[in-house]
């Protein structure tokens, strides 16, 4: 878990500054354009980008602007990816569920270009409805009217019904995102 | 028990496990001081697969402890075969009873449970995964024969699906038990039941045999070893054959040694063992009786 705020170069990076500042930084805009208004997702771990969409729900359907970049340069990462989603502002709920897949990314909450609010993934105790138990017998894969709850341990999860644990490095293979 | 509900072992503290044997005792001790406590109180059955003794003692604990059952009978006749939901199931009766009794193919169906209905629910075996009521007697015999503490016992057979071996575990972890592991490879103790071992201080110890380890042991608890884990009938005849308890390898054991099994038994024990000082199977299933009264009166009393 990252518990560390960002340093000031990190933050440099993200790619909703207003003026760039290197050519990396022009690759980059030309890529994943700035945002007015929303949130960008920043330093997530390469190929996360479409699991964190699928998982805070956002599809587009509601009209909402979303770029998403993948494997960009990344002096912290080496390659990530990026995600900035117009006119939506993620609560705090929202960002910690990305925790299990994404305990890196950092949030920021832009209004009229600038980052007006930074919000750090604090880990949750628990997440709902966000990956399907591995235990085919378990009560949440039958047909009954329940969400999957899994209990948030150090290194993996815990089924609440039936008790199996999914490390994280088996998270996405769970994912209930489809 | 903080809850009124009994789901998982792993809900229990040595306290609560303590209070109910200590009724369970005294409930033993004098069995007719206690028909007339739940006169009018009724208990629902809810048995989505074959039991013979738990249902049964299920029933005859209510019905001693001044109560009366309702059964909801086999999955065929019932509302299920038609395609109800186990939610749906559980609300109705819970309209019919004071608490329910649930057996149920799934795991984790006793938790569902609980969040649909607001009696009391105990799990009364739920899939591979938890038969608290049965390790609630099972340590009533264990303390009735060896103590809970300061013993070393032996856990053998299909450690990977037995739910009377999980809810037995974890339970044990609340004393000073030394617990050995004795199963084939392909049965030992899932991922989720050795993490919550490890989480409580206790040590997994395993064997693929039980001669090595017999001798330590002042209890050796056996399950079934089920034909239908095996892909091929002369590798479960083999590997079934390994864990079968006969007087020949008791000879190996302490004098002392208490053999238990929930029960029923297929060959895993000759019946030969019947007969000796060993056997305390059929103890312990007489003592589904008492404890249960003891839990029904300790869950329904307190939800009156």
């Amino acid at each position: 878990m990252n518990d560390r705020e960002p340093n000031q170069k990190e933050s440099k990076e993200s790619v909703n500054d207003a003026v760039p500042r290197a050519r990396k930084v022009d690759d980059q805009q030309l890529r994943v354009s700035k945002i007015r208004d929303g949130t960008v997702i920043d330093h997530l771990t390469a190929g996360e980008a479409l699991n964190v969409l699928a998982i805070l729900g956002i599809d587009g359907s509601s009209g909402e602007g979303v770029s998403v970049g993948m494997n960009v340069i990344s002096d912290r990462l080496g390659r990530k990816d990026i995600v900035k989603v117009e006119d939506r502002e993620l609560s705090q709920s929202e960002v910690d569920v990305l925790a299990v897949i994404a305990p890196e990314a950092t949030i920021n909450i832009i209004r009229d270009y600038a980052v007006v609010d930074k919000k750090r993934i604090e880990r949750p105790t628990a997440v709902t409805g966000l990956l399907f138990c591995p235990n085919r017998n378990c009560i949440t894969n039958a047909n009954e009217p329940i969400n999957t709850r899994f209990i948030v341990l150090d290194e993996g999860l815990q089924c609440d019904y039936c008790g199996s644990i999914v490390r994280e490095s088996e998270v996405p293979t769970y994912l209930d995102v489809a | 028990m903080h809850q009124d509900h009994l789901l998982s072992t792993t809900q229990l503290s040595r306290e609560d496990i303590e209070t109910i044997l200590d009724r369970a005792a005294a409930i033993e001790m004098n069995p007719d001081g206690w028909e007339a406590q739940y006169s009018g109180t009724v208990l629902g059955l809810c048995f989505f697969e074959p039991s013979t003794r738990t249902r049964m003692s299920f029933d005859a604990a209510m019905k001693r402890l001044g109560g009366r059952t309702i059964d909801m009978g086999s999955v065929d006749n019932s509302s299920i075969s038609k395609g109800e939901t186990l939610a749906d199931t559980v609300r109705v009766i819970a309209g019919y009873a004071d608490a329910i009794v649930l057996r149920h193919p799934s795991d984790g169906a006793a938790k569902l449970d609980d969040e649909f209905v607001d009696i009391p629910v105990i799990n009364a075996g739920d899939g591979a995964g938890q038969h608290p009521t049965q390790t609630l007697l099972d340590l009533y015999t264990m303390r009735e024969n060896v103590g809970l503490d300061e013993i070393t016992v032996g856990i053998a057979g299909d450690l990977k699906y037995g739910r009377t071996v999980h809810s037995l575990a974890a339970a044990l972890s609340n004393f000073d038990v030394r617990q050995h592991f004795i199963s084939p490879e392909s049965l030992q103790l899932p991922r989720n039941i050795r993490y919550d071992l490890h989480d409580s201080g206790s040590q997994v110890r395993e064997h693929t045999d039980i001669e090595s380890i017999l001798p330590e042991l002042d209890v050796l608890y056996v399950t079934r070893i089920q034909r239908e884990r095996f892909p091929d009938e002369n590798e479960y005849q083999r590997v079934a054959g390994q864990y079968r308890v006969d007087t020949d390898i008791l000879s190996h054991a302490d004098n002392n040694l208490t053999v238990m099994h929930p029960l029923p038994r297929v060959d895993e024990i000759a019946p030969e063992v019947d007969t000796t000082e060993h056997a305390a199977y059929f103890e312990q299933a007489h003592n589904g009786v008492p404890v249960r009264m003891a839990l029904l009166d300790a869950l329904i009393g307190r939800a009156k």
